[in-house]
Parts: C-alpha cells; sequence; structure tokens
C-alpha cells in the first residue's frame, strides 16, 4: 500500500517537473536567450600579487602605509572607512604621536561643553574614520545619485576583493567600438564611467587615480597610477582583516600540534587494534 | 539492551562504589561508551562520522556561547557588533570563523553520515527509530543554519531570510498571514532577527536532547556494520572502549586538522561576499544564494518553474522541497530489501551510485545564477531524486537478487567462525 502511494507521489512530482522542463525547453527553443552585454564584456579582475597572500603571507608595512597616503589624499573625500579607528594605524608601524597626529587632521562630530550644540572637533586616536558626508541623501547629490560605498570591508564584499579593487582603479577607459557595435544601446550613460571590471560596466565613480604623481609618497616609491591603485588594494586588505596575519601565524602551530596528536592518536589506535583482526 | 557478553560495570574505589549506589552516572558512561558497549569488530571508517558529528556540535555550542556574549541581535548594529567581535574582542576572529566554518563542517560530516545510513542500509529494521531521530536531527540543524546566517545582517542574510520566509506565503489561503506571523512584520526586520536569534539559541539544545535520544536508540539494538548482517556471538565484538575510543580518537584529529586548516587559511572560502555588505532592503543581490549545505534543495525548489494544472509553480516548488528531505522518513518502508548493506545488492548499488551524483549535479546547479542550462539540468536531477526514492527503492527491492551473505561478521573478518562451525548458536 505504502509502496503504491509512494510511486504515485514519484510520478506526480517527475510529470511537474517533466511539464516545467517541456515548457523551459520549448520556450528556450522558441526564443534563445540572448548574451547580455554585461556577459561579454565584463572582465574578471586582473591578477594582484601581495605580500599578505598564501599560507605564510604578511603585511608588508611600507605598502599599506602608502595606500593608507593614498586613501587619505584621494579616496576619504568620498569614501568612508567607518569600521577603522586612528588606534588601528599602530599596526601600520606608526607610532603614537603620529597615530595622534593623523587623528587631528580628521574633523569628527563632537559636541560643544559649553552649549551643548553639535560641532566638529579634531580627531583622537579613540575615534573612528568620520563619515565625509552627513547622511545619503548628501552623498547621492554629490555623486551623480550614487552612493559611494564605505570601504572597511570592501576586499571581502566583492569575489577576488583586492584584485578587483586594482583592476576597477586601472580599468577605466574608452567603450570598445566592439560592445556599441554588438549592443548600439549600451553606450555609457551621460555622467557614468564605462569600466569592464565593474559588474554592470558603468560606474557612477569618476576615475580617481588619473596622474602619475598625484600622491607625493613619503617613502619615495615612484607614485605610478598602477602603483598607487596596488597600494591603495594591500591597505584595504588590512582594513578589511586586521587579524590576518595573526590568523596565519596562529594556523601554524595548532595545525602541528593537531598533526602531532593524530599521529600519536593513530599510533595508538593501531597498538590497540594489534591482535584484532577486523 | 546490549548483548549477554558485554562488560559489567564493577567499581573498585569506594567513591566510585558510592556513587554508583547515589547516582550512576559513571556506570551510565561506561555503558553507553565505555567497555560497557560492545560493537561489532568490522565497522570502517564510515563509521567515525557520527562521533565526529558530536564533536562539531559541542564546537558549534561553545563558540556559540561565547560569541552570543558580545553580538547583539538588533538590526541597527547587528553588523557592526560582529565586526566588533573581528576587530577588537580577544580571540573574537577565531571564534566567529570557528563558529562560520564549523557549522559548514558539521553539514560536511552529517552529509557523510547520512550517506553511510543509505548505503549500509542502517534505517532498517531494527533501527528505525535511529534513522527517525536523525532525520529529526538533520531538519532542526537545517533549521538552525539558516537562522544563524541570518544574524550577521549583511546582505544574504536579510535576502537569505526574506526568500525562505517567502516560501510560506506560497501555502494556499493562510501563507501570507504565516509569512507576517512568522516574521513579525512584512519584511525581515529587528522583530525576525530577534526572534531568529532567540530560536538558534534554542534548537542547539533541542538537538543535544534529540542527540540523546539518537544515541539511546542506537543502544538498544546496537551499531549497524558493513555486512549488515546482525551481531550473534561475542567473536564478533570488541568493546567501544578502548578499541572503537582509540579509533574515534584518531579520526576526530584528523578531521580537526582538516577543519582548522580552513579556519585559519581560508575562513571565507564557503562564505559569500555580499554578506560583507549590511543589510539593505533597498538593494537586491544580483544572485541570491543560501548556504552551500542547501544548495541541492534550492535546485529542487527552483526546478519547478510552470504551473502544474491548478498548482502554482511556487507551490509545488515548495512541497518538493520539503518533501525531498521528509521522504526520508519514509525509507525503512519504502526499502523492503532485507539485505542492509549495498555491497551485497548488485541493483540498489549502481542506483545509488547514480543518486549520490545527481545529489552533487544538484547542488552545483543551486548554487549557480537561475539560468539555462542550469534550471534545466536541476529539472532532470530532481526527476531522478524524487524516482529513486518514491519509484525506483521499492521496485528494486522487489526484484533484485542479492549476493549470499557471510554467516557473522566473524566469518566475515577471518574467513571461518568456529561457533557456526560447530553450530552451537541458533541465529
Amino acid at each position: 500500500m505504502i509502496r503504491i502511494l509512494s510511486i504515485l507521489v514519484g510520478l506526480f512530482f517527475s510529470l511537474a517537473l517533466l511539464w516545467s522542463l517541456g515548457k523551459g525547453a520549448a520556450s528556450f527553443i522558441s526564443e534563445p536567450p540572448a548574451a547580455t552585454v554585461e556577459q561579454a564584456f565584463h572582465k574578471p579582475p586582473r591578477e594582484l600579487r601581495l605580500a599578505s597572500d598564501g599560507l605564510f603571507g604578511t603585511f608588508d608595512k611600507q605598502q599599506l602605509q602608502r595606500g593608507f597616503q593614498v586613501y587619505d589624499e584621494v579616496c576619504k573625500a568620498c569614501h568612508s572607512l567607518r569600521l577603522v579607528a586612528f588606534r588601528d594605524l599602530k599596526a601600520l608601524g606608526y607610532n603614537d604621536d603620529e597615530v595622534k597626529a593623523i587623528a587631528a587632521k580628521y574633523q569628527v562630530p563632537g559636541v560643544d561643553p559649553n552649549t551643548g550644540e553639535a560641532n566638529t572637533r579634531p580627531g583622537r586616536p579613540t575615534d573612528f574614520f568620520p563619515q565625509p558626508f552627513a547622511n545619503d541623501i548628501a552623498a547621492r547629490a554629490a555623486n551623480n545619485n550614487a552612493i559611494p560605498p564605505d570601504l572597511s570591508l570592501m576586499t571581502k564584499a566583492r569575489h577576488d576583493g583586492a584584485a578587483y579593487v586594482y583592476s576597477l582603479l586601472t580599468g577605466f577607459q574608452e567603450q570598445p567600438a566592439a560592445l556599441l557595435k554588438q549592443f548600439p544601446d549600451a553606450r555609457t550613460p551621460a555622467g557614468l564611467h564605462y569600466n569592464p571590471y565593474f559588474a554592470n560596466l558603468n560606474l557612477a565613480m569618476a576615475p580617481p587615480l588619473t596622474a602619475d604623481g598625484q600622491v607625493t609618497y613619503k617613502d619615495g616609491t615612484r607614485s605610478t597610477v598602477d602603483q598607487m591603485s596596488r597600494d591603495v588594494a594591500a591597505f584595504l586588505v588590512w582594513t578589511a582583516e586586521p587579524k590576518l596575519e595573526k590568523r596565519k601565524q596562529t594556523g601554524w602551530p595548532v595545525l602541528g600540534f593537531l598533526l602531532f596528536a593524530t599521529i600519536l592518536g593513530n599510533l595508538a589506535y593501531r597498538n590497540i587494534w594489534r591482535d584484532m583482526k577486523h | 539492551m546490549s548483548f549477554p557478553w558485554a562488560n559489567h560495570y564493577n567499581p573498585q574505589h569506594p567513591f566510585m562504589k558510592w556513587m554508583d549506589e547515589k547516582l550512576p552516572v559513571p556506570r551510565l558512561v561506561y555503558n553507553a561508551v565505555g567497555s560497557g558497549y560492545p560493537v561489532p569488530r568490522n565497522l570502517n571508517y564510515w563509521w567515525n562520522f557520527g562521533f565526529m558529528a558530536l564533536a562539531c556540535l559541542g564546537i558549534q555550542i561553545v563558540t556559540g556561547v561565547i560569541l552570543a556574549m558580545h553580538y547583539a541581535a538588533n538590526g541597527l548594529v547587528a553588523f557592526d557588533s560582529v565586526e566588533h567581535i573581528m576587530r577588537d574582542v580577544n580571540w573574537g576572529w577565531m571564534l566567529r570563523y570557528a563558529h562560520a566554518n564549523g557549522a559548514s563542517a558539521f553539514f560536511v560530516v552529517i552529509y557523510i553520515h547520512i550517506f553511510r545510513g543509505f548505503f549500509f542500509g542502517s534505517y532498517k529494521a531494527p533501527r528505525e527509530m535511529v534513522w527517525l531521530l536523525g532525520v529529526v536531527i538533520f531538519l532542526l540543524m537545517m533549521a538552525t543554519a539558516f537562522m544563524g546566517y541570518v544574524l550577521p545582517w549583511g546582505q544574504m542574510s536579510f535576502w537569505g531570510a526574506k526568500v525562505i520566509t517567502g516560501l510560506f506565503s506560497a501555502i494556499p489561503l493562510v501563507g501570507e498571514p504565516l509569512q507576517q506571523w512568522l516574521l513579525g512584520g512584512f519584511a525581515p526586520d529587528n522583530a525576525a532577527l530577534n526572534r531568529f536569534f532567540s530560536l538558534h539559541y534554542l534548537l542547539p539544545f533541542v538537538i543535544v536532547g534529540v542527540v540523546v535520544l539518537h544515541i539511546w536508540a542506537l543502544h538498544i539494538p546496537g551499531s549497524s556494520n558493513p555486512t549488515g548482517v546482525e551481531v550473534k556471538s561475542e567473536s564478533d565484538t570488541v568493546p567501544f572502549y578502548p578499541y572503537f575510543i582509540a579509533k574515534d580518537g584518531w579520526t576526530l584529529g584528523a578531521f580537526l586538522f582538516i577543519y582548522c586548516a580552513v579556519l585559519f587559511f581560508a575562513p571565507n572560502m564557503l562564505g559569500h561576499p555580499d554578506n560583507y555588505i549590511p543589510a539593505n532592503p533597498m538593494s537586491t543581490p544580483a544572485h541570491i544564494v543560501p548556504e552551500w549545505y542547501f544548495w541541492p534543495f534550492y535546485a529542487i525548489l527552483r526546478a519547478f518553474t510552470a504551473d502544474f494544472f491548478f498548482i502554482p509553480a511556487k507551490l509545488m516548488g515548495v512541497l518538493a522541497m520539503f518533501s525531498a528531505i521528509l521522504v526520508w522518513f519514509f525509507l525503512p518502508w519504502l526499502d523492503r530489501s532485507p539485505v542492509r548493506s549495498g555491497w551485497y545488492r548488485p541493483m540498489f548499488k549502481w542506483f545509488f551510485a547514480v543518486l549520490c551524483i545527481d545529489v552533487l549535479v544538484l547542488g552545483y546547479c543551486g548554487g549557480s545564477p537561475a539560468a539555462e542550462p542550469f534550471v534545466m539540468i536541476s529539472q532532470i536531477a530532481s526527476v531522478y531524486y524524487f524516482m529513486h526514492f518514491l519509484i525506483i527503492l521499492p521496485i528494486i527491492s522487489s526484484i533484485e537478487q542479492p549476493l549470499p551473505l557471510p554467516f557473522s561478521i566473524t566469518e566475515a573478518v577471518l574467513g571461518k567462525d568456529e561457533t557456526a562451525a560447530s553450530g552451537a548458536v541458533a541465529a
């Protein structure tokens, strides 16, 4: 009885599926899905090698400082870094006085101690990086109706994040003629910028790094657009996961111990089962 | 319960004797996972995954309880409280990665455990209750994992919650009110987040309770084994301690090695980048996908693209997705073959191999965008999934000619069984 019921239920689901399959296949044949412009012209990120990659990766503090300099002089005009506090910058190799000086350059929201009215004051190491815009409406108004995303977690919030940031910053270009020939309606709208590494190809952000030497690096490294893009990508790997180094350094002794314990456990297992055929 | 030749608990130390009279917990442990529990000597490595699953449950509860000390279940601060754990809580990053990857590890282990049950017929009499309780544990795990994934309140958390609770709206008449009642609103918001957190903390302890029943029900007939032949005499078994404690111990070490390798060196491998973007009801992600362990069922859900007579496609998908797991409850009565182990079932073996590939294909399709060819492939794969359990198993279990079984476990291991030869034992 249960088996007859089960066969009927099985046939019910199978027929419903075949019905869906038939209808899907029919429409697939009558109107084959056309390739979209994103499918045809979106590119995967370019390869980027960083010191923090790999099983033994550590941060290149010089590079992080350069990347911070790019953020500080270029990105921060529009992008927040709200999960990072100035005190965290000590991990980049700055000493207490340098961190204080960096914090003091930023204006953070405060309260007038005499009147209680909202005002701004210079940042302290315990403050977090401030928002560049008062609110989302102000952010949209200043940026062609797009809100510049917070960058704290950017390299973890995109597939292959660091390479994505690097590719995006170096990927602004003219729309290829082949694209306009194949998809005449896909011309980049006014105010947007073509970038094949961006999901829908057209980005509200204007190219932020446009000229070599735009940032004068304190360590004397030549600041090409490519170099600045690499450095800021490396910096954003740190902001997204400041504990990355500690994580990898902790991992090795943990794995070493587990390997040792597992081998001992295996030897104990062999010893106990020595005379027991199984 | 247990076999007549099982070792008996015999405390020597005066304190243990005193304890045994007042509260015989040591006796319980001795009989459950000690020398007092005889286990078939021929268990292979597939039988180590139950113990690993228990270890996973322990890891999840310990890391989860500590994470809950730092997490705040409020829509305004939940995302930032998780980042606070990652950045400012001592070893918080390790706890969170251990918990997130621990969920994946738990599902890997449990899927292998279920695979073992399928292939070696562990669901068959006299162990139906063990199987039924196991399916209940699996359902509780899925509910717990789903609600846990909502807690970081990232984009996938929010949209996953919206899609999954949206499934209830497919139920005729009561669907929409039911969905609103479950969420405490029209869309996932603070009310939903709060109750998900509460239930996410509650359900693991319900799982612990059902695990106790699962192990209790197992200890009545005793463990099954790769031959599927029941234990007949003392030479078929070894005491759980030290034999299987040692085997479970070293395989647990190997498991922890792989788990920690992922935890420390690729902790975001199994996650989705979109969940590092704070939940935003105004912006729908391009592809909403659940965690990998739901992919096969998600593929079945999405395979129903056309209304079937008067049943809307969405309702069909929901019915099919839940049926895909509920059908496991009926397995002991659908598969009527008296032979348990797949080794001795020439037809079942091949259909089961197809099922395994089929589920992997479904998983791949479930993780892919809802576009061709993945939809058509998942439709074909879903047909086989339901055919296998509901049509093929009942039929082949009637017509299949099983291979000859060994007389006993001892004979399977040693090639001969002295007791059998002397005819001293009546099976």
